[in-house]
């Protein structure tokens, strides 16, 4: 009996599943052939490495769900970090403002694409072209080189364990309540933290409800008097929030900002990929961040290899669209069951 | 008799002039089941679109419990009290039985939805409508029709009406979810819900309604008690006396050679064993309502359908073409008009010379490159030969009326010389002139040996055009009508799938 739930939920998530196993799967192996592998320096360093990326997948997931794409979230990834390469030092109490400002910064600007996308009735993924070049502008106006100011405790303590981060401000670091998560890596729990507390009541509210709606059948949620404006707005505001999130996490991991146009593009076509690896349905409609986030964690797993394994990191790109066609390829065999032909195009 | 729940004063609607309701005064009472009954186009769907916030009236008002009201979305009706089920399922494929059930006004716990308490609720209604063997978890994309469809009943249910809208909700029903739909609607009619009932069986209406309203072109004809009037009296209030358009004269019958024998044929649920055969130079109407699996049979024979099964003979070859491609360049071509020119006929910011072309691109080149002047005399001809009325060539084909648009599809399809030409609705929605152009032409071709199959919704004009019409419904030839048998009534009738001897 207590098989049958887990079968269905099995049937119904089968992309996040696989994407799931494949990063456990390629993870072991990963920390298997490290020579110091399954210690925390790695899992800090890796995790690291990731935060940002899966920051801006999830970012692009409730857009996607929706059934559109959103080609700002590297730009506003970019614009965030500059704003809180500015604004993310001083005093503690300044130190405060200056995330909740960034946040917030992203979080609007996220609002005006919705605005733009539902109002300026244009297709999310032109609209969110041509927002993703102002952002980038506007990052570039705020710091035309790079570098800028972040506190320094901030970026020990967030960027490492939980032990640095309790002996960064004074907790008893040793204390035996905190021994057992003492060796976590920080930015992943802050990661996990922010989608425990903002996606998934998200999910569970009838705005995140509407977004799968209008992704899977905009008619129907019509029909079914759903607010759809008002979850084509949420959508792209929460995107906003989590390309937010992602950039002020790059200004403390790097302790700078950088207006870096090849980075914001590259951060978007990532995001693409680690929301397709993570089981969303690019139609809309399916899947979720915390897919996305996986599917973030898949891509960079696959960049770790090319250290451990000295593979001329020339051919990075290639295996990495290898590995990324191969995946999505599993994910197109369902319409070789379309039964009508015409449906393919509709 | 009781003051009406939902009344309409003088209610017109229009698409693009074309009236779909004029002047419609209607009344529906608390605790009935009502019927509302007409042909294809009659304005039934317009009705209930009106009522339910999907469309607003052009002129007219309604009256819900003595107040004018009117609707600007399906939301707000729905709050009044009124819930519709449409033809076209209102839910959401990808999410569960439990969240499409509440979708509209979910459980909710410190202001998140409650999936618990979701799930209870969806139980409880599913076990409202017998349908306890559905699991509230599963996606609706996983189920089947006939279930889907009660999920809609039990969603409709959840939101309880004050007046319910069944349009064509039995449609995919099996016979014992139609004894629990029935047994329902008597019980809500106990409770003084209005049902309003929108069934093209009419066994159906016999059985269930206590009132009928037949509509006839956009107009309220008669509401009358059951028992009131005959079958055959209302297929006639039904067809009405129209004036008819003109049809060319049709050729003595004559025996034919078959080029194209369809037995059997099966797809999905929607063809259950189709047999059809058409002769050179013979024009086949295929009648019925709506969705009786008239356009899959087009797509079938012009392979966009996987997974057909069933024997197809094409002037003596066995076998379904497996693609568009395959049908439009095998020994024996086949060309299809589709339903919607604006999508599947037509690339409508495209010039009108390449969409002319665009089957027969291979005509009119020289190995891979397309020659110009092969190309350009192509196009005239083809344009001089349907009239086409068009500035020039190199327009977008989106500047044209809908007749002339229409006529480009069809030119189109006669570039690759086609043996065998299949039309699905070919003259909805264009005047009558270009109504008449093109009977005429479909009868030029018959004479030329060409065969065409072609459905159409309205009567008059199958008759006037075919030589031969089948019937479809529910996925089967119900009746093969030919000469003088070939009247509205016995279309209507048999459409109907019920017997009407006595007209």
């Amino acid at each position: 009996m207590t098989l049958a739930p887990l079968a269905r939920w099995l049937r119904q998530n089968r992309g996040f599943a696989g994407a799931l196993l494949l990063f456990a799967a390629i993870y072991l192996v990963y920390n298997l052939m490290h020579p110091r592998g399954f210690s925390a320096a790695v899992f800090v360093q890796n995790s690291n490495e990731a935060v940002a990326l899966a920051f801006v997948a999830m970012a692009q997931t409730v857009p996607v769900l929706l059934g559109g794409l959103d080609l700002s979230v590297g730009a506003v990834m970019t614009l965030t970090n500059c704003i809180a390469s500015e604004l993310v030092s001083g005093s503690p109490a300044q130190i405060l403002f200056g995330m909740v400002a960034t946040l917030l910064a992203g979080t609007a600007f996220g609002l005006m694409n919705g605005l733009v996308v539902v109002y300026g009735r244009i297709q999310p993924i032109i609209a969110t072209l041509a927002t993703g070049a102002i952002a980038m502008g506007l990052a570039l106006w705020i710091r035309p080189k790079p570098g800028g100011e972040v506190d320094g405790d901030l970026n020990w303590a967030l960027t490492n364990t939980i032990w640095d981060f309790a002996d960064t401000y004074g907790f008893d670091a040793d204390s035996p309540w905190l021994a057992p998560f003492a060796d976590l890596p920080v930015p992943i729990l802050i990661l996990l933290a922010i989608a425990v507390l903002v996606w998934v009541p998200f999910r569970r509210s009838v705005t995140g409800r509407t977004v799968y709606a209008v992704g899977s059948a905009e008619g129907a949620a019509y029909m079914s008097g759903l607010p759809i404006a008002r979850a084509k707005i949420a959508a792209f505001t929460l995107g906003g929030f989590f390309a937010a999130c992602g950039g002020l996490y790059l200004a403390i991991q790097t302790s700078s900002g950088n207006a870096d146009i090849q980075q914001a593009g590259a951060y978007t076509l990532n995001s693409i990929a680690a929301v397709v690896l993570g089981g969303t349905s690019l139609l809309g409609g399916a899947g979720g961040a915390i897919g996305s986030l996986v599917g973030a964690l898949i891509l960079r797993v696959i960049s770790f290899y090319f250290r451990i394994l000295s593979i001329d990191p020339l051919l990075q790109p290639l295996i990495e669209g290898l590995v990324l066609l191969v995946a999505v390829s599993f994910g197109a065999i369902r319409t070789l069951r379309v039964r009508n032909k015409l449906d393919l195009f509709r | 008799m009781t003051e009406p729940i939902v009344e309409y004063r003088g209610i017109s609607k229009y698409f693009a002039g074309i009236r779909a309701l004029e002047k419609v005064d209607f009344a529906c009472r608390p605790g009935t089941i009502h019927a509302i009954l007409g042909e294809n186009g009659a304005g039934k769907s317009t009705l209930i679109k009106i009522m339910a916030g999907v469309l607003v009236p052009d002129a007219g008002e309604m009256l819900l419990e003595g107040r004018t009201v009117s609707f600007a979305s399906p939301d707000e009706a729905t709050r009044n009290g009124i819930v519709c089920m449409f033809q076209e399922l209102s839910l959401v494929p990808d999410l569960t039985v439990a969240d499409n059930i509440c979708i509209s006004d979910p459980p909710r716990r410190f202001g998140l939805i409650d999936r618990r308490a979701q799930v209870r609720r969806a139980e409880a209604l599913l076990a409202r409508v017998r349908c306890e063997d559905i699991d509230p978890h599963a996606l609706v994309r996983e189920l089947p029709l006939s279930r889907r469809q009660m999920v809609e009943i039990a969603k409709a249910l959840g939101r309880d009406p004050k007046v319910l809208i069944l349009d064509e909700a039995t449609s995919a029903l099996t016979s014992r979810d139609v004894q629990t739909v029935y047994d329902l609607l008597a019980d809500l009619k106990g409770r003084g819900v209005s049902s309003l009932f929108i069934s093209h069986r009419m066994h159906e209406v016999e059985a269930l309604c206590d009132t009928l309203s037949v509509f006839r072109n956009g107009q309220h004809i008669e509401t009358f008690a059951k028992g009131a009037h005959s079958d055959t009296e209302i297929v006639r209030l039904m067809i009405g006396r129209d004036v008819e358009a003109q049809f060319p004269p049709k050729p003595q019958p004559k025996a034919l050679d078959p080029i194209l024998t369809v037995k059997g044929l099966r797809w999905e649920n929607r063809l259950n064993g189709v047999d059809v055969s058409i002769g050179r130079g013979e024009i086949v109407g295929l009648g019925g309502l709506d969705g009786q699996g008239q356009k899959e049979l087009l797509l079938a024979l012009f392979g966009v359908l996987r997974g057909v099964s069933g024997s197809v003979e094409v002037a003596g070859k066995r076998g379904i073409p497996s693609s568009p491609y395959a049908a439009k360049s095998g020994s024996t071509r086949i060309a299809l008009v589709p339903e919607d020119r604006k999508t599947e006929g037509l690339m409508l910011g495209m010039p009108i010379a390449d969409n002319l072309l665009a089957a027969a691109f291979d005509r009119v080149s020289r190995g891979p490159v397309i020659d110009s002047g092969l190309a350009s005399r192509a196009v005239a001809e083809a344009l001089a030969k349907l009239q086409v009325r068009i500035g020039a060539p190199t327009d977008a084909v989106m500047t044209l009326s809908g007749g002339n648009q229409q006529k480009v599809v069809i030119a189109k399809w006669l570039m690759v010389d086609p043996d065998i030409i299949l039309l699905n609705d070919p003259t909805r929605g264009i005047d009558v002139g270009t109504k008449q152009e093109i009977y005429r032409l479909m009868r030029s071709l018959a004479d030329d040996g060409k065969a065409i199959l072609f459905y159409s919704s309205d009567y008059a004009e199958l008759i006037g055009c075919s030589d031969r019409v089948y019937v479809l419904y529910d996925g089967r030839v119900v009746s093969e009508l030919e000469g003088d048998a070939m009247t509205e009534e016995g279309i209507v009738a048999a459409s109907l799938n019920i017997d009407v001897e006595a007209a």
